[in-house]
């Protein structure tokens, strides 16, 4: 694993720590301060923290530093929670996401100090940080263990220091002609010393024997040198005695004077360096080297570890904090982390698209089998039966295992949102609420990936052309602070993210006018409201009075319509003056499952989405009333609702004639109400893969997407909006329809 | 008929040649994925005639276009005996519905002429070029010209 690969884990993690931040602040912002989320909100900004430590971001570090900081005074009291101090705490995510970007290409990232100055006033930083030390002290009471493959054996021998040093000569010593003595002179030449003779192994005299060795010298260096210099004086007697030499002190404010630092905490804890005498030549040796010895077990521990640098670094800096005034908060957070910590592995999706292409084939021919297995004449109670039936449920389990890994909520990208809220909000003085709703929404993740592009331009636009100034607001007896509502829901198979907001609405009267002048219609042209309103998404059409960097670069609605379009979606508007608008995106769920009614229409089989069926009835004579020329309803739910003859509608068939048998499915069709599909007969219900026609032919109209069945046939599943919204309206309006997309 | 085949140039292009009704056509065998017998396709609404549906290949949705009634000869009854010619183009795959598969040619230069001006009906802009072997006429499909339609709206 290369430093790079590290680094690529850390981004990684900083993301998803960015978006737990983000969660995090905007519950609490919702729904006031509680511990919890304070807490993990706190623990986000210290992971980031923590690893950017490791990597040295010295830039990262600091302004997460101030950060935390700030989060502490939240988290050692909620009360001090206030919508300023959440202003700027939530601007700092921004920053914060901003510096990380910067660190990870390896830009220089942008001076945060201001910002860090207005926390710190914010939260009464400034002054204790006056109390710790004057000034920069933005890392003293954080030492994180710095990351330096290149040379992490020899991290920790800094040069000059106080060294301990214990010599205890051998008999061979002696016989060599060697002389403590003459040691002890030429380590005083290295700085101050002071040395003490050890007796204590002295027998008596009766005992002595003239050829051994008891004595020892316990020996204190204050010294410049380094520690091989020290080592140098004692090479000559190397394994003629034992000798071991500890740094006591090392000069501050050097980067490996932490593992240094480290390593004697890890002395300290594990009793001394006794335990590891395995490494020492002679066990009864006090270890020569030991240190070496021990500076390389924790390099490879930490390269072997080195995946979670964050977590190495912030649990120790999470026993630091339980150590200082907030202990129960500390100590809580750093045992929540450890339980919280869900196990996640990152997987190239085109590995899950191979694995769901592969589950499609599998269900398919599990179905052959099934098929094959009724034709040798087994019956329902035989073995090979009742294994068939392990294996479809074993496979309906894969199956939905296989999409659970695809389909991924789309809270991360409503959280960006509130981020463009902000942003749009900072630069237009104006001021607006993001609100969520059905952000557990489950999409596929081409899809979320699709998004981000266009729901950033209608958010901008919302705010930027819908919420007026608060002033306005006032004068018009609205809240000060406008909303913006994202909501995703499930509808007929397709997912449908809808953006309200309480603003203006559209004004049509200058759309319009500005569209004449644009030359986008003609000066004569009778327009609908509707039709007016979806002017916008005609290119190169802008209203903004002046072009903001917010919006109004006349390219927003046109490109948003484009790239939802190329999702295979349609995005519709309404509005209404003085109220707001309301945006409205249908997507196709793409390689989501379905929970699929099958059909037989006009001898083709066709899936429904069970989602959009309300109800199913066998059709009677006397059910059907006739309106006008020829407009067929039933009377259903105490309602009359238009029936669409399905198989003329996709022409498979001619138009029928006879009303009076077939199945009626009361079908959902978005806002365009309900739709009466007559088919033949429904054959069942099955879950079934989505196969898009867009992938090798294109978008057919009323189609949402293919499907195989158990047999290996395709089966075209109904986009029920559209054939509901098709039929209910007339052909001049159907196509200002398509041209809305 | 393979002697006068045989003594074309090494390394000069190779095609893959098909009928349709009683005409030789060919496509580059380059673009050719597989050759697969017919089975029944899903048809699929609002759709020129000449898409006949779609099947499944191996997990895929393969659309097949009846080559006869792209070329304006008039629409097949597919059967059994009918062949489909699995091609790529860009990134899509498309089936194409022929009568049989004739042959594999390795043709060089000198057989490859430019396409004639023919009559309007058999549009001439949906051939690259002709191949001319003794007496046999072939003339190599233009993928990009038959599936306009594809291309435009490719979402």
């Amino acid at each position: 694993m290369s430093l790079d690969d590290i680094k690529e884990t850390f981004f990684a993690e900083c993301a998803d720590q960015m978006a737990e931040l983000e969660t995090g602040l905007h519950e609490i912002q919702s729904s006031g301060p509680d511990i919890d989320t304070v807490n993990a909100v706190f623990r986000a900004v210290h992971s980031i923290k923590g690893g950017a430590g490791a990597f040295g971001f010295a830039a990262l570090v600091s302004f997460a530093h101030v950060f935390e900081n700030a989060l502490d005074v939240i988290r050692n009291d909620l009360n001090q929670v206030n919508e300023d101090r959440m202003d700027l705490l939530l601007r700092s995510v921004d920053v914060l996401s901003d510096v990380i970007e910067a660190e990870r290409t390896g830009s220089e990232p942008d001076d945060t100090s201001g910002l860090a100055n207005d926390l710190e006033t914010a939260f009464g930083l400034a002054e204790a940080a006056e109390d710790a030390d004057d000034g920069d002290d933005a890392l003293a009471d954080f030492a994180p263990v710095m990351i330096d493959l290149a040379d992490l054996g020899v991290a920790g021998t800094p040069a000059g220091g106080s060294f301990h040093i214990s010599f205890a000569p051998h008999a061979s010593l002696y016989l060599k002609g060697h002389d403590p003595l003459r040691f002890f002179r030429e380590l005083a030449d290295l700085g101050t010393l002071s040395v003490t003779c050890d007796t204590t192994d002295l027998p008596k005299l009766s005992e002595l024997s003239p050829d051994e060795s008891y004595l020892k010298w316990q020996i204190d260096l204050e010294t410049e040198s380094a520690r091989e210099d020290i080592e140098a004086i004692f090479d000559w007697v190397d394994g003629e005695c034992a000798l071991s030499i500890e740094e006591t002190g090392a000069p501050a404010a050097d980067d490996g004077a932490s593992l240094d630092a480290f390593l004697q905490s890890l002395d300290e804890s594990d009793g001394g360096i006794a335990d590891i005498d395995d490494f020492g030549r002679d066990p009864e040796m006090e270890p020569a080297d030991a240190a070496n010895p021990v500076a390389d077990l924790i390099g490879s521990l930490e390269a072997a570890d080195i995946g979670a640098p964050a977590r190495q670094v912030e649990e120790q800096a999470d026993a630091g904090n339980s150590d200082d005034g907030s202990e129960d908060a500390g100590a809580r957070a750093g045992k929540k982390e450890v339980k919280k910590a869900s196990q996640t592995i990152r997987v190239e999706s085109e590995k899950v698209d191979r694995l769901i292409n592969l589950m499609g084939e599998l269900v398919i021919n599990q179905a052959m089998l099934a098929e094959r297995i009724g034709q040798a004449g087994f019956g329902n109670a035989s073995p090979a039966a009742l294994a068939l039936v392990e294996l479809q449920n074993l496979t309906r389990e894969i199956q939905s295992g296989v999409m659970a890994i695809r389909a991924q909520p789309v809270k991360p990208v409503f959280m960006r949102m509130s981020r463009i809220i902000r942003e749009v909000c900072s630069a237009t003085g104006k001021k607006a609420m993001l609100e969520l709703e059905g952000e557990h929404t489950e999409v596929d993740t081409t899809v979320i990936e699709g998004l981000i592009d266009p729901l950033t331009h209608m958010i901008r636009n919302a705010v930027d052309h819908g919420i007026e100034d608060p002033e306005k607001r006032q004068a018009k007896g609205k809240p000060t602070h406008g909303t913006v509502k994202l909501s995703a829901y499930h509808s007929s198979g397709r997912i449908v993210i809808e953006i309200k907001d309480d603003g203006a609405g559209i004004n049509r009267e200058r759309v319009l006018s500005k569209a004449i002048e644009k030359g986008i219609v003609a000066r004569d042209a009778k327009l609908s409201d509707d039709d007016i309103d979806n002017l916008i998404f005609a290119p190169g059409f802008s209203t903004a009075e002046t072009i903001t960097d917010v919006s109004g670069r006349g390219v927003g609605m046109d490109v948003v319509r484009q790239s939802i379009q190329a999702l295979g979606g349609r995005v519709n508007i309404s509005s209404e003056p003085g109220h707001g608008s309301l945006f409205s995106m249908s997507l196709p769920l793409t390689l989501a499952v379905l929970d699929g009614m099958i059909v037989k229409e006009a001898g083709q089989t066709l899936v429904l989405p069970v989602s959009a069926v309300l109800e199913t009835a066998t059709l009677k004579p006397g059910d059907v009333y006739t309106i006008g020329k020829n407009n067929r309803v039933v009377k259903m739910r105490n309602q009359l609702i238009p029936i669409i003859d399905v198989g003329r509608q996709l022409g498979f068939a001619d138009k029928r004639t006879d009303f009076t048998k077939g199945t009626i499915m009361v079908v959902e069709g978005g806002k365009n109400g309900m739709g009466a599909f007559l088919v033949d007969s429904i054959e069942g219900q099955q879950q079934v893969v989505i196969k898009s026609l867009e992938s090798n032919y294109k978008r057919v109209p009323s189609i949402a997407a293919a499907t195989i069945l158990g047999n290996g046939q395709i089966a075209l599943i109904l986009d029920c909006d559209h054939i509901v919204s098709h039929q209910a309206s007339d052909p001049d309006t159907a196509v200002i329809q398509s041209m809305a997309g | 008929m393979h002697d006068d085949l045989e003594q074309q140039n090494v390394g000069g292009e190779e095609f893959i040649a098909f009928r349709v009704g009683d005409q030789e056509f060919c496509v580059e065998i380059t673009s050719t994925r597989e050759i697969r017998g017919w089975s029944q396709a899903t048809k699929l609404p609002h759709s020129p005639d000449y898409i006949i549906g779609v099947i499944n290949l191996r997990g895929t949705i393969l659309p097949i276009m009846d080559l006869s009634a792209r070329l304006g000869m008039g629409l097949s009854q597919p059967s059994e005996r009918h062949v489909i010619i699995v091609v790529h183009l860009r990134d899509k795959t498309l089936g194409l519905l022929v009568d049989s598969v004739s042959d594999i040619l390795d043709v060089g230069p000198d057989h490859l002429r430019p396409v004639p001006e023919v009559n309007p009906s058999m549009s001439s802009e949906m051939f690259n070029r002709v191949i001319v072997i003794e007496k046999r006429i072939i003339c190599e499909i233009s993928l990009e010209a038959i599936t306009p339609e594809m291309e435009l709206q490719a979402a």
